[in-house]
């Protein structure tokens, strides 16, 4: 019996073994049957960042695997920003996602996958125009400018029929409903870019700096583009930013920008940030872009997030270079950026900005 | 003769236990287990408590949301944390005890059985699917009721506007999460209602109690120390929910007993859920430094449960 009940036990345990250990048995692909794709890149990159880019890593990856065929494996966690730039840097991720470019501090680390000496580069790769979306009843095209955002979302202008409101919008029938302001309980780079933007331009009005965190205690929040979407669509009469990709089912505001009133374009926000200096004092293969908010030309949409690609300049393991470089060159070339474009909704990079990110990418090693 | 004098010493030092493979194995299973658990809580403290010292020690600045120190950071969310709890007790406990009663003196069998499955199963669904369904379903459905309240009983502070025009608040948080700990608290306390003694009732009845008398003075009294019991079980449940509260709340860094507005207070596990893919360095430390003190508040709770319980051995549900 005795034996019996032991040996049922170590049945149990015996199996449970084999079934655990069993799961991970479909993830390493043979090295040697790789030579569908005719290149001769294999291996497997991780790369931890922004859930805004999450989407087109995702296409990017599948692209990418599609390409140089199954010896080579993408794979994107899309933890966050400042989880990707920090598993970055201490070696954890082969490349990182952030919807900011390393700070000067984080510039100065020392970077654990990277060869000695070896810095790290951004690498711009994903533009998205941020939309000011709104849900009022029978409103199709509203017009708003900086300050009369700004008033809205610092909570001084609370009423759809404001005057500040009303003077941009001379022909539309506004209710006299009170604002619901939503924006994002969690930090984000969508709430940074949105505020660079109004502290920017609209100084007077949004006396705040920039930052992750909405700085007003205005409106509801809520967690993530999605709960964003989902609270904006719920409820009458509220507004909101959101990525522009996210904004379907709401409808869009137009922006004055230079005095004209501009409806939102990929083209626009792409436009924007190509005509944007880079940061100064980095290397030369860097492209940390710092967005001018205070262009107006005809058809700019300065309300943009650059995302980028952080990767070492020299790997420490030669072959993780060239896989990297081969990825961030699909990503930012043509045919990896209409893919985003068309599952992310993201805008394209300008051509000029894509030669530029391909140069760069070439000099990874 | 000397085998009959032998006999009775023989008998009286008792015969070595005979032990087997089995028991050797499972006494040293359990041990492990027990210890197990020991290590893990040891570890978990530790960890705490080494990552929080940087956010304990912080200088102004380094802090998130531009608090003064780590305990101008963490004050509204320990509040927000109880109150959310205290709110949802508010809510589920009357409830519990009246569905538990209902499932054991009132219900004709077959259907207490029933009801008692899907209590059970209410308990298996994940907090995500309540989240999701407060946020979509409850918060809209919700949310013109938050209006009239804030339009007529506005004076007192509690309904205070201006209303939340999302009904994203933390009354209907703390209705979700009431409706989270129902099964538990439920449970408990039907277990408790049933082990009444039948001799106590009966006699409650002979006496020409009607039924709510009789539960009133056979059944109430009897289980007072496993409602407790229950209703902790229910609290501690309630000061850990995460997912459902990130998901549902409008947080604010604010520290008020409105129900009905846009600014709520949040809850320690709801802003480590929300605030941690995006967090570095000190405002790191800080959210597990808030860890921490959520840690020492669901320690504290559970002890009072225990001490309660303990109190009481012999009629509690919970032993």
């Amino acid at each position: 019996m005795n034996i019996k009940r032991v040996g049922s036990i170590a049945a149990i345990a015996l199996v449970g073994t084999i079934a655990l250990s069993s799961c991970a048995s479909n993830e390493d692909a043979a090295p040697g049957s790789s030579s569908s794709g005719g290149t001769s890149l294999s291996g497997t990159i991780n790369g931890i960042g922004s859930s805004a880019q999450g989407v087109a890593e995702t296409t990017w990856a599948a692209g990418f695997q599609e390409a140089n065929g199954t010896g080579v494996t993408v794979n994107y966690d899309p933890q966050g920003s400042g989880a990707g730039r920090t598993s970055f840097i201490s070696g954890a991720a082969d490349f990182a996602g952030s919807d900011a470019a390393l700070s000067d501090d984080e510039i100065k680390s020392t970077f654990a996958g990277c060869a000695a000496d070896s810095k790290a580069i951004d690498l711009p790769v994903y533009i998205s125009p941020i939309a000011v979306a709104y849900n009022v009843d029978g409103l199709k095209d509203l017009i708003l400018d900086a300050d009369t955002i700004a008033g809205i979302f610092s909570g001084k202008i609370t009423k759809w029929n404001d005057s500040a409101i009303t003077k941009l919008n001379p022909d539309a029938t506004l209710p006299s409903a009170s604002i619901t302001v939503v924006h994002r309980s969690d930090d984000s780079g969508t709430t940074q870019n949105f505020t660079e933007y109004l502290a920017a331009e609209a100084k007077s009005v949004w006396t705040k700096p920039a930052s992750q965190t909405f700085p007003y205690s205005v409106g509801d929040a809520a967690k993530g583009t999605s709960g964003v979407a989902d609270a904006t669509k719920n409820s009458k009469n509220s507004i909101t930013y959101i990525d522009e990709s996210a904004a379907t089912g709401l409808s869009v505001s137009q922006l004055v920008v230079g005095g004209t009133a501009t409806k939102i374009s990929a083209d626009g926000a792409a436009a924007v940030v190509a005509k944007s200096p880079l940061v100064e004092g980095r290397a030369d293969n860097d492209l940390a872009i710092n967005i001018d908010r205070t262009l107006t030309d005809s058809g700019d949409w300065p309300m943009v997030l650059v995302s980028y690609m952080i990767a070492c300049d020299t790997y420490k393991d030669s072959a993780k270079g060239d896989l990297v470089k081969a990825y961030a060159t699909y990503a930012a070339s043509d045919a990896g950026q209409k893919a985003a474009a068309a599952q992310a909704g993201s805008a394209p990079l300008d051509s000029d900005l894509a030669a530029k990110v391909a140069t760069a990418a070439a000099t990874i090693k | 003769m000397t085998a009959s004098a032998e006999s009775p010493t023989k008998t009286a030092t008792p015969p070595k236990a005979v032990i087997r493979i089995g028991d050797r194995v499972f006494s040293l299973a359990t041990v492990l287990s027990g210890s197990l658990i020991l290590v893990v809580l040891a570890a978990t403290a530790v960890f705490l408590i080494v990552q929080s010292l940087p956010a304990l020690t912080a200088k102004p600045g380094q802090i998130p949301n531009d608090a003064a120190n780590f305990w101008v950071y963490v004050g509204p969310l320990v509040f927000g944390t109880v109150w959310a709890a205290l709110l949802a007790l508010i809510i589920a406990t009357p409830l519990s005890i009246g569905i538990a009663l209902f499932i054991s003196h009132y219900a004709p069998r077959r259907i207490s059985q029933l009801l008692g499955y899907i209590i059970d199963l209410l308990a298996a669904v994940p907090s995500v699917v309540f989240g999701l369904w407060g946020v979509l379903v409850l918060a809209k459905f919700i949310q013109p009721f938050y209006t009239t309240l804030v339009n007529t009983l506005g004076w007192i502070p509690l309904f205070q506007g201006p209303v939340s025009g999302t009904g994203k608040t933390i009354l209907t948080a703390a209705i979700v999460l009431a409706v989270m700990i129902l099964p538990i608290m439920t449970a408990v306390m039907r277990e408790i209602f049933l082990q009444a003694p039948r001799l106590h009732e009966e006699a409650a009845l002979a006496l020409g109690a009607t039924r709510w008398e009789m539960i009133q003075m056979a059944v109430l009294p009897f289980a007072r120390s496993g409602m407790v019991s229950g209703i902790m079980l229910g609290l501690g449940r309630a000061l850990g929910e995460t997912l459902a509260i990130a998901i549902v709340l409008s947080p604010a860094t604010v520290i008020n007993v409105f129900l009905l507005t846009s600014q709520n207070p949040n809850t320690i596990a709801a802003n480590i859920a929300t605030q941690f893919p995006e967090a570095q360095g000190v405002a790191l430390n800080t959210l597990i430094a808030s860890g921490l003190v959520l840690f020492v508040i669901t320690l504290l709770v559970n002890m009072a449960a225990r001490f309660i319980v303990n109190r009481r051995k012999a009629f509690s549900g919970a032993n």
